[in-house]
């Protein structure tokens, strides 16, 4: 039986004691809600942390609150069934909620979170392996090695930001409270992020994603479209969140987000702006289909070929698209 | 399948029982009843290998090579003995007796000694008080290996000359068995035909991944070696451990726990089922090693990679007069059943198709990957799926319909195939116009996008011949009745398949009992006569007739005992609901007692000499006491845009011979479905720089909950003569015909051929990029290697006398 | 010392901080019903109820159960009576080699306590994340819908 390694866990008794814990043991620890993503990397020997700072318990971490405008702000250690079984959130905020119910498979969603989900480590399947097996293959950037085991001349990691959740949040505008030694600050889910496999995340030692605004959905429709081989347990191969306003078929607004095609999600302002003032017809949506998937780069790191994924990128943002121009928008509450 | 069912509720620790359906002529043959060991199942009260424990149990964990070819230098386990709470290291130099699961494979080694060939293959073991502590003790052992080049392909192991070949003793190149063989005159054939057709098709290796990982555990005590292990077949493991400990069988018991599923990949005996025995006898103390999911990877024993050729001709009239057919498997590091494997690549197309001219040439390499081995349908499901695509195109050249071409072909009941197989009960037709009558094939929609594919197969009940040459029973029973109750025992292994319940069902049948009051010792070579195994779905038909032996002789016995003491005359008995003729069974059996003293019955199977009717190199391969048939069709929309496929509805039609309880063989019907929609779409052991690629349940992709189609079963029920009861087998025939089927609904949906399985998207798109720019469309192997194969062996023809049998 | 309820019990047991629910009910408690085929929460033999949510044993750890209750597949049964998914799983033959049965069982479960009358759709999704490789999930699927049609006393 696969067992974790040996650590401590602790138990702050709220979000300034866990930071001041995370910032004391420093890289020896790792911040712990659900554990979906952390303890089979645990397991696999991929990191060894020796202290867990466990936050599922902080009730600051769990509430949920919609303002008066429909804005939504979610505590990071809610579940993602939490999200998927809350009809409000559905309603302002479908494509969230649709992501939210996309990742993994049921029994994971019961415990994996929605800050786990923000932050879910880059995979690649050079690195999402057994002790045994990165041994005879041999270590890679991500591993303390010298060499990504992809590409081996490249100097970066090209580990794949696998979250469903991040590309649809950044196509939302939503904003994550972190918190850390010098207090809270607040920045778009955007900045969270950083194009390198081996450091993601754009967060500072002891810092904590706390919470998930998402802005009041203000006449904004969303969708997100998740590319995997089975219908149930797998890791985006990619994925399409797009935000979109319309007026009488014309476009007022759009913002479109590919997730698992590079070690962030991405967003193609460029290719989109085009469309604002422009009716949104198939012709339209064909040809940013086909842009986004110029601009995708995905590599062989994960399920079938990149070859295809490249091609399917095409598709599902068509579809993302799609779906998004047909979904409901919310009424202001 | 839904169900009508209203709700019937029962109580926890009854037997399980008062089934419906059936044939009235039986009391429990026929009735839809749940599996003997349903409610241990459903409480979680079943004890698997794992769930075993023994005081003083130590932990084992074996280390295995990161290296796909290496030689050993040396081992150097120093620091990992020394290591506290380690209680034993054991290196190969301890156990030096190679073994395998049968005399012609027996090179593996528990732990490899001179050199490593595959990435995974074990080298060393350590026995700790705890799991972690014999983990960590196996990083600290320094093995020095020298790198030798590895193979990694079959054109790769063809090449001559070679570095260093991963077995000395194999010849041209590495390649470890072929064979050529001729039934008619072949070239005849061509040059009698109107119409003649190559193709080539590839069907990559799979692995069962069976959902409980492998345990076994041992213990040494007053000489005689126990070891429980979740075995397929605890007589080869029970054969290997007396080899390789050099104990007399007498002094080694092996029994088979409750089995979480094995597919064929518990069937050789495996490294850690020797070396938990062996490091028991070091210490003294029971041993326990359970493996990891990545291990039973390692282990393997799948299904092979094949990459086949096959030639065919036909006259104008769709009649077959000559096939040629040759396969190349890859079979990794080890021998295994890859003889037999190799065999079974070529044996069963006559059994399913009436070919007047035959040849084969098979070629089975070794490759420094996982050892290849028996899955469900043995070496079958490969040429099975070229098959049936070939008939396909072949169907298209004639612009004939490809249900009546095969129909045309058809092998008959009651005949003598050209390699001399014995074809007796065969409902090939009949599940051929079932499934067609419940899918509206020939009526089916044609649109873009939507397809349907038709396929039929032929599969054995049991293997003609054991897994090594004798000729003992293949399986056997005793009985033992008395005032304390009934009890079975047989070797036989329930895997999950139910053959306990089918013992149980069979002997109950018999002595006019229900199933629960026949109680059941199964699978443990200490305490049962031998049977050789779950495999080759053999289980049935053998034991299932040798227990119906064993309980016909109690049953007279207990007769002729109750008529003399009722007075009556033994013919006037009858045998039902718990009574024999006026008295219980009960009395029946005080007064057999009385009259005889200790009541015991055996029984016993072996197949009958006339299943074969030619003696040739690899004969044993291919003869079986009865050949079930399967047909299937697969509806699906494949997307001509994105290449995916999603399989709505599954017809199949089985040739059950009788279905002796219908929830077991639904349960393997549909089973044996998904196992092929998951090797047609997503299964595959593939490597990547001589590495697996998908060493986990996450990145192995099979079908899930939520991908599966609805599926149709039609059994056909025309009761085999010598089957028990009229039973055949139907663990692996219905798995055949699903795969090509859906290759062939592809075709039907979107007009190009995937030539190779699993088919993945890329590959659909590939074909259709192919059919766009006016190339051949079609995505798959372009040749087939240059093999040595040595002359053929011309095989006369069964004479006229056995050919009408 | 970790204080654990489990189907209706009260457990105290010693435990190190590193192990999964998964090691404490298998190797702590004997309760060996609780099955595993991954321990990475990849195959779901391992599911069991906190507070009647599925959860992955070999991924939770004793500092996240808190109070809440776990329920493994030794505490489905009402006493002698068995549960309806039980008695339905056997019915219609949902265990074949049986390895899947636990968590397959506890993840119905929680589907029928939530959505009584569930679409074969939902079954089908809500079992999506335990893999099982004997019975094509037919079966399985099937002794669901029939286990919701069982008297409502009955669960």
């Amino acid at each position: 039986m696969l067992r974790l390694p040996r650590f401590s866990y602790l138990r702050p008794a709220s979000v300034a004691e866990a930071v001041a814990m995370l910032a004391d043991h420093g890289d020896r620890s790792s911040v712990i809600a659900g554990g979906t993503d952390l303890l089979p990397k645990m397991k696999r020997r991929q990191v060894q942390p020796t202290v867990l700072v466990g936050i599922a318990h902080l009730e600051a971490l769990s509430h949920r609150e919609t303002t008066a405008s429909g804005a939504v702000e979610i505590g990071a250690s809610r579940t993602l069934t939490s999200v998927l079984k809350d009809a409000e959130l559905a309603h302002h905020q479908p494509g969230y909620a649709q992501a939210a119910g996309l990742v993994s498979s049921p029994a994971l969603r019961n415990t994996g979170t929605v800050g786990g989900n923000l932050c879910v480590d880059t995979r690649c399947n050079y690195y999402d392996m057994s002790e045994e097996w990165r041994t005879a293959s041999g270590s890679c950037l991500k591993t303390g090695g010298e060499l990504c085991r992809l590409a081996p001349s490249s100097p970066r990691c090209w580990a794949i930001s696998s979250s469903d959740t991040a590309p649809i949040a950044v196509a939302l505008g939503a904003t994550a409270v972190v918190a850390g030694p010098e207090g809270e600050r607040e920045v778009p889910v955007a900045s969270l992020y950083r194009d390198d496999g081996n450091a993601h995340l754009a967060l500072g030692r002891g810092e904590i994603l706390t919470r998930l605004r998402l802005p009041a959905p203000d006449g904004w429709r969303s969708s997100y479209v998740k590319l995997r081989r089975r219908s149930s347990m797998d890791f985006p191969l990619a994925g399409a969140a797009v935000a979109l306003k319309i007026d009488r078929g014309v476009v007022e607004g759009c913002r479109l987000v590919l997730g698992a095609v590079a070690s962030q999600p991405v967003e193609l302002s460029d290719l989109v702006h085009g469309l604002v003032g422009q009716p949104l017809d198939e012709e339209a949506i064909e040809e940013v289909a086909s842009g986004a998937s110029r601009l995708a780069k995905p590599l062989d790191n994960a399920d079938l070929s990149y070859v295809w994924r490249k091609r399917m990128v095409k598709e599902i943002v068509a579809r993302a698209f799609r779906q998004a121009a047909t979904s409901e928008v919310a009424a202001v509450p | 399948m839904s169900t009508s069912r209203e709700w019937v509720g029962r109580r926890l620790g009854t037997v399980p029982g008062g089934g419906e359906d059936g044939d009235g002529a039986f009391q429990v043959v026929g009735k839809a009843m749940p599996r003997v060991d349903a409610v241990s199942k459903v409480t979680g009260a079943t004890v698997y290998a794992d769930d075993l424990s023994f005081p003083g149990t130590l932990h084992c964990v074996l280390l295995r090579s990161p290296l796909p070819h290496a030689r050993i230098r040396c081992i150097d386990v120093q620091e990992a003995a020394g290591l506290p709470d380690v209680v034993a290291v054991l290196t190969g130099a301890a156990m030096p007796t190679r073994f395998g699961v049968s005399p012609s494979s027996e090179e593996e080694q528990a732990l490899a000694a001179d050199k490593v060939r595959y990435v995974g293959e074990p080298v060393a073991a350590v026995a700790a008080r705890d799991e972690a502590t014999a983990r960590e003790a196996c990083k600290m052992i320094q093995v020095d290996y020298e790198l030798l080049e590895p193979v990694t392909s079959i054109d790769q192991a063809l090449e001559v000359p070679m570095d260093e070949p991963i077995h000395a003793a194999s010849k041209d190149g590495n390649v470890h068995r072929l064979a050529s063989l001729e039934f008619g005159d072949v070239d005849e054939g061509f040059a009698a035909s109107d119409h003649v057709r190559e193709d080539v098709f590839f069907y990559e290796g799979s692995n069962h991944l069976a959902m409980e990982e492998h345990s076994a555990t041992a213990i040494f005590s007053d000489g005689q070696l126990t070891v429980w292990s979740s075995t397929q077949s605890p007589h080869s493991v029970h054969r290997a451990l007396s080899s390789v400990l050099g104990l007399p069988m007498r002094r080694v018991r092996v029994v088979a726990t409750p089995h979480g599923g094995g597919f064929g990949g518990k069937v050789d005996p495996c490294s850690h089922e020797i070396v938990v025995a062996k490091l028991a006898m070091i210490t003294g103390r029971p041993v326990k090693c359970t493996l990891t999911r990545e291990e039973v990877f390692y282990n393997h024993r799948g299904r092979h990679p094949v990459l086949m050729w096959v030639r065919t001709g036909v006259t104008q009239d769709g009649r077959i007069r000559a096939m040629h057919f040759r396969t190349a498997l890859d079979g990794g590091a080890h021998a295994s059943l890859g003889a037999a494997t190799t065999y079974y690549t070529g044996a069963l197309q006559p059994a399913t198709y009436d070919l007047p001219a035959y040849r084969f040439e098979g070629c089975r390499v070794f490759t420094n990957k996982a050892p290849c081995g028996p899955k469900r349908g043995h070496g079958t499901p490969q040429p099975r799926f070229a098959l049936e695509l070939h008939l396909d195109k072949l169907a298209e050249d004639l612009g004939m319909d490809p249900v009546e071409l095969r129909r045309r072909n058809y092998v008959r009941p009651n005949s003598r195939t050209v390699n001399g197989l014995r074809i007796t009960s065969c409902a090939i037709e009949k599940v051929t116009d079932e499934v067609l009558a419940a899918s509206g094939f020939s009526r089916r929609e044609r649109r873009d996008g939507h397809g349907q594919g038709f396929a039929v197969s032929a599969y054995l009940c049991g293997a003609g011949t054991p897994m090594y040459l004798n000729r003992m029973p293949h399986s056997e029973v005793s009985l033992k009745v008395d005032r304390g109750g009934v009890t079975v025992f047989c070797g036989a292994t329930d895997i999950g398949q139910g053959s306990d319940t089918v013992l149980a069902t069979l002997v109950a049948e018999e002595l006019g009992l229900e199933r629960g009051d026949v109680r059941l010792v199964t699978g443990d070579t200490g305490l049962t006569p031998v049977d050789l195994g779950s495999y080759s779905s053999r289980v049935t038909f053998m034991a299932g007739n040798a227990a119906i032996e064993a309980a016909r002789k109690m049953r007279a016995t207990l007769v002729a005992a109750a008529a003399e003491h009722s007075g009556s005359r033994p013919a006037e008995m009858t045998v039902a609901g718990g009574k024999i003729g006026p008295l219980s069974f009960e009395q029946a059996v005080a007064a057999a007692e009385e009259r005889y003293g200790t009541l015991g019955s055996v029984g016993s199977y072996a197949p009958p000499p006339s299943i074969s009717a030619s003696k040739y190199r690899g004969s044993a391969v291919g003869p079986s006491p009865a050949f079930s048939y399967s047909a299937a069709v697969v509806d699906l929309d494949a997307d001509r845009v994105s290449g995916e496929v999603r399989v709505n509805k599954v017809w199949i039609a089985h040739d059950i011979g009788r279905a002796l309880n219908p929830v077991l063989v639904r349960g393997q019907v549909e089973g044996g479905v998904y196992m092929g929609l998951g090797e047609a779409l997503m299964e595959a052991q593939a490597y990547r720089n001589g590495l697996l690629h998908h060493p986990s349940v996450l990145e192995y992709k099979t079908p899930l909950s939520s991908d599966m189609p609805e599926i149709e079963q039609l059994l056909v029920e025309q009761p085999d003569p010598e089957g028990p009861y009229g039973a055949k087998e139907v663990g692996q025939g219905p798995l055949l015909p699903v795969v090509p089927a859906v290759v062939s609904a592809i075709h039907d949906a979107l007009g190009v051929w995937v030539d190779e399985v699993p088919v993945t998207p890329e590959k659909i798109l590939r074909a259709l990029d192919a059919h766009a720019k006016g190339s051949d469309p079609r995505t798959g192997p372009r040749s087939f290697p240059e093999i040595p194969y040595p002359p053929c062996e011309k095989v006369a023809l069964p004479d006229a006398a056995s050919a009408t049998l | 010392m970790l204080r654990l309820r489990v189907n209706g019990e009260t457990y105290e047991t010693l435990t190190e901080s590193n192990e999964t629910l998964l090691e404490i009910l298998r190797e702590r408690l004997g309760l060996t019903g609780t099955k595993h085929g991954c321990e990475l929460g990849e195959c779901g033999a391992c599911t069991v109820l906190l507070d009647g949510t599925p959860v992955l044993a070999c991924l939770v750890l004793p500092d996240q159960i808190d109070d809440a209750e776990v329920t493994t597949v030794e505490g489905l049964a009402d006493g002698s009576v068995l549960h309806p998914l039980q008695e339905a799983f056997m019915a219609l033959g949902a265990s074949q080699c049986g390895y899947c049965t636990a968590g397959m069982l506890l993840s119905a479960k929680a589907l029928l306590d939530e959505q009584p009358d569930p679409t074969r759709e939902e079954i089908r999704a809500a079992l999506a994340g335990n893999v099982c490789r004997c019975t094509g999930y037919a079966s399985i699927v099937d002794a669901v819908a029939l286990a919701a049609k069982a008297p409502k006393g009955a669960r």
